[in-house]
């Protein structure tokens, strides 16, 4: 493929750019990342960008911005040949993507009540979010990924979301491995593929920067 | 095609529906429609679709498809061979997906706050709202006849479900969708003209009846 030029507006702890990160990789797709300041000022490229949401990722392929998480995905996967992520099958598909969808409703911002609450409402956030858990534990079944026998899409889509959980259990006062161990195998499972373990990063940053959102929220 | 069964878990009302009907019609499926009663949900979408237990569901062969945009990009996939409703172009499918999704995280959220409004006050703010996320859409159309450029597509049928609300907010807030935004109603009714829109929507009169009756059942009386 001749001069393509793939370039992606990046926030290393960002759930959402890490998902585009292991897809690109698991594509071998070269790319640069750029780095967004989100707390200092973002840059006038994300800005120009995604007017709408000015949020990152945002992939710019030969310069035509992609926005949206699971849209860079889709994307991904429809212009970048193999492996195929998303289930060759269209019915496969639609359960893929109705997954990625309840993610993307359900996973960040159950996470976020979590570390904004205290007290009664701490309670009551934990206990949600790991009724998501559960349905997304009943989703991979006895499976080895959430794609099937591969990982995939939906792999993709929720270990991104993943790399949060240990900044969850800790101010949250519980661990996954004990409500869902059927997803923490599942996590581990996943880490072992190099994408992923190249693109996680390890529980403390993300503890620290949840403390600090914390701060800022005037939680702690 | 022979031996398919499609069934389609329903409300007359929701624009989430209107666009799997919309979608069904353009590409000429026969399928059983199944209006549900939502106060008293049936068995059959309690188990088709346990997670969110919403309408519409598109039970095909016996299995589910859940969540209205998933399902039209289904119906595009499984009868490829016809009235294509995505573009094929990866880029502008990526435009065609964001722009869908930007309906659905911005305007039913200000509509919302619209219809349940419990003073003059929360529905002039939901007015604000949905008028600036109005003329965002109507800066996204252009001079174009379509969100699909020359071709009714995705994105149109993304919101053209919210089209027959457009009176009951107005009635709600005050305004004038037309005043605000007359490019978008011209929109509203060259889709109108297809056979698949005007067979397939609900009524607006009937639509601003049926939240009024919500209403009343929840004392919000002001309107």
């Amino acid at each position: 493929m001749s001069k393509d030029e793939v370039v992606l507006l990046d926030f290393g702890l960002s759930p959402f750019c890490m998902r585009v990160r292991i897809a690109l990789a698991e594509k071998g797709v070269q790319y640069e990342a750029q780095e967004e300041d989100l707390f200092g000022g973002k840059s006038e490229l994300l800005q120009k960008s995604n007017p709408i949401y000015e949020k990152v990722p945002v992939l710019l392929h030969n310069g035509k911005p992609i926005l949206e998480s699971t849209n860079i995905v889709y994307y991904i996967d429809e212009t970048f040949a193999s492996p195929t992520l998303l289930p060759a099958c269209s019915y496969g598909r639609s359960r893929a993507r109705f997954w990625a969808d309840f993610i993307d409703k359900k996973v960040f911002d159950g996470g976020a009540a979590i570390w904004r609450s205290k007290g009664d409402k701490l309670e009551l956030a934990k206990n949600e979010f790991i009724d998501i858990l559960k349905k997304l534990e009943g989703a991979l079944g006895d499976k080895d990924y959430l794609g099937g026998d591969k990982f995939g899409f939906l792999d993709i889509v929720l270990i991104g979301s993943s790399s949060w959980f240990p900044a969850y259990e800790k101010f949250g006062g519980f661990k996954i491995e004990d409500e869902c161990p059927k997803i923490e195998a599942w996590i581990k499972r996943c880490k072992g593929r190099e994408s992923v373990a190249k693109t996680l990063p390890v529980p403390q940053q993300v503890c620290e920067l949840v403390g600090m959102l914390r701060k800022m929220h005037g939680i702690e | 095609m022979a031996g398919e069964e499609l069934i389609l878990l329903n409300f007359w009302a929701s624009m989430f529906a209107a666009r799997v009907r919309i979608a069904l019609k353009e590409k000429d499926l026969s399928y059983e429609e199944k209006e549900e009663d939502l106060p008293n949900k049936s068995p059959l979408l309690l188990k088709m679709n346990p997670v969110h237990k919403k309408v519409p569901v598109l039970i095909h062969n016996g299995k589910a498809v859940c969540e209205s945009l998933i399902i039209v990009e289904y119906i595009d996939e499984m009868w490829s061979d016809r009235a294509p409703l995505l573009p094929s172009h990866p880029y502008a499918r990526a435009q065609a997906r964001f722009w869908a999704d930007f309906i659905d995280k911005k305007l039913f959220g200000a509509a919302t706050k619209i219809i349940w409004s419990k003073n003059k006050d929360e529905a002039e703010e939901g007015k604000k709202e949905l008028i600036e996320i109005l003329k965002q859409l109507e800066g996204v159309l252009g001079d174009k006849p379509y969100f699909g450029e020359d071709v009714f597509g995705f994105v149109d049928m993304a919101l053209i479900g919210y089209y027959v609300w457009f009176q009951t907010y107005e009635n709600c807030a005050d305004f004038s969708i037309e005043g605000e935004c007359p490019k978008l109603m011209e929109w509203g009714k060259r889709c109108l003209e297809r056979e698949s829109v005007s067979t397939f929507l609900a009524h607006p009169n009937k639509v601003y009846d049926l939240l009024m009756s919500f209403r009343n059942k929840l004392g919000l009386d002001y309107v």
